[in-house]
């Protein structure tokens, strides 16, 4: 048995998040700071206590729009003297800024980390409708260990091979495009509610199936919509968060496991690696499915999000379609309301740390309009195909 | 349709330059008398290093597929089709793929399919069409 004690001596006890616009006239480094500065001022805390810094994906590829700012330039424009930092495409998803601050924290060596995500990718479109976050741009021939595999079947964006994820789902479990819809509308309904989000119009299951085809059978309205964003948390050893003053969400479990080969094509198509994070997950902690208030599930493509349900065993396996039929059971008043500010499919793909903004918020019963039952648990998993991590976050 | 081409090592060169003989080379272990892809100098299963590509007979079956109808690039020739081709020789040897010559409308899950090779340059990408 792995010591399952680590990251509950960790808690978040600040979010922070800039604008979110399609795009935004400010500067990657502006969004970053608005976010950051927000989030240390809701933790209570000022520069001066931030110890540590962690950033997924980091700035690992100068300034590419996927990920404008890292751990490097801020620590500089914060003026911040940090005792860990950290930043890396290489890990379990997008939440992997925060499972690796966690960590630093758990092992002793900074009492509070300043996690922060932030993306630009509505100012590229604007310039580069062709642009993917994910194949490899070399110059000439595809070096890449895993995008080889894919580029030279012009296999040009994730979108294709969650597509073939989505077909083979429907094969095997008879998930329709009527129940993938539903995750869209349930979205754009709980967007409508957010005045952040990106698309808060009404949306009908008309609209849906009328929305253009991309890679069957997904269509734009499966797809998340790019912003220029940034989201910020600050994450505190338990006993310095005890005397903040929001009540410590403490992170109860980390999901981060990969038993498959890192590939798209080489692991388990009907769930790739969520199944992975997410048995992890729940063999550190004694809470149970049944106790989550909230789930707030990557939906980079509509499918992913019925994939986590699955995994998480907030449904049973392959019946998330009809688990999701109708929108009723993961509406904000359903018995687990799903992606509540309006995910990243209608809310803004701010790429991972959202999904924690969002879930903090309705710990902390912020959510206004939005706001659900109150209560202490939730789940928040990011990431598809070998990407994938989770974290069990419970307000005590 | 123009296709971005792999950087050839030693360990995916028999899979990519396989078609000039006609034959398609995956990567097999003797100690698991197993193949498995991607080609890397050991098998994953059992750490062997006596692994190296060997024929195999280019027939399998669609696993997954998607009718790709954005055009990413000016040059696409849209719609066209992705897939997942698992082979004949052992389940769960697959990998991403084209499958050609068939209205995209046709394709369909576990559809039997054989291996036909687009020489571009000094690459052979095995693309699939359907087998009678």
């Amino acid at each position: 048995m792995i010591d399952r004690i680590h990251e509950k001596n960790v808690a978040i006890t600040g979010i922070g998040q800039s604008e979110v616009r399609r795009p935004s006239d400010k500067s990657a480094m502006r969004l970053t700071l608005d976010a950051c500065l927000e989030a240390i001022a809701d933790a209570g805390l000022t520069r001066d206590d931030i110890d540590g810094i962690s950033c997924w994906p980091g700035d690992n590829n100068n300034g590419d729009a996927f990920s404008p700012v890292g751990p490097n330039a801020l620590i500089g424009t914060l003026g911040l003297k940090v005792n860990w930092y950290g930043g890396g495409y290489e890990g379990p998803g997008p939440l992997a800024g925060v499972i690796n601050g966690a960590m630093a924290i758990a092992a002793g060596l900074c009492r509070h980390v300043l996690v922060f995500r932030t993306i630009t990718e509505a100012t590229r479109r604007q310039t580069d409708k062709g642009a993917s976050a994910l194949t490899n741009k070399t110059v000439g021939r595809d070096s890449s260990a895993s995008w080889q595999w894919y580029t030279p079947f012009n296999v040009l964006s994730g979108v294709n091979l969650m597509a073939m994820y989505a077909q083979r789902h429907f094969h095997e479990y008879g998930t329709t495009s009527e129940q993938l819809a539903q995750i869209a509308l349930t979205c754009r309904a709980n967007a409508a509610l957010n005045p952040k989000a990106i698309y808060r119009t009404p949306l009908t299951m008309d609209d849906y199936m009328a929305s253009r085809m991309i890679s069957t059978p997904l269509r734009m309205l499966d797809c998340d919509v790019h912003c220029d964003a940034s989201t910020a948390i600050i994450l505190s050893r338990a006993d310095a968060a005890r005397d903040l003053p929001n009540p410590p969400v403490r992170i109860e479990a980390i999901g981060a496991a990969l038993h498959q080969p890192w590939s798209w094509d080489q692991i388990d198509l009907t769930a790739m690696a969520t199944r992975d994070a997410a048995d992890m997950m729940w063999s550190r902690t004694d809470v149970k499915p049944s106790e989550v208030g909230t789930a707030q599930l990557y939906d980079g493509f509509s499918i992913l999000t019925m994939m986590w349900m699955e995994a998480l065993r907030l449904c049973p396996r392959g019946e998330s379609g009809r688990f999701v039929e109708g929108g009723r059971r993961i509406a904000l008043d359903g018995t687990l309301p799903v992606n509540t500010n309006g995910g990243q499919l209608s809310g803004g793909r701010t790429h991972g740390l959202g999904y924690v903004h969002e879930a903090c918020t309705q710990l902390w019963q912020r959510g206004g309009a939005r706001q659900v039952a109150p209560h202490q648990v939730s789940v928040v998993a990011s990431g598809g195909g070998p990407l994938a991590g989770s974290l069990l976050l419970v307000r005590d | 349709m123009t296709r971005k081409l792999p950087a050839l090592t030693a360990d995916n060169r028999a899979f990519w330059q396989g078609g000039a003989t006609g034959q398609l080379q995956m990567h097999h272990c003797a100690a698991c008398a197993r193949f498995f892809q991607p080609p890397s100098p050991i098998c994953p299963r059992c750490l062997s290093l006596d692994v190296g590509p060997r024929p195999v007979s280019g027939h399998g079956k669609v696993v997954t597929y998607t009718v790709n109808h954005q055009p990413w690039r000016p040059d696409l020739k849209e719609p066209y089709v992705i897939a997942i081709v698992e082979l004949a020789e052992q389940e769960g040897l697959q990998f991403v793929t084209n499958v050609v010559g068939i209205d995209p409308d046709q394709v369909a899950i576990d559809m039997p399919v054989r291996v036909r090779f687009e020489q571009v340059e000094d690459v052979w990408i095995p693309l699939f069409e359907r087998a009678a």
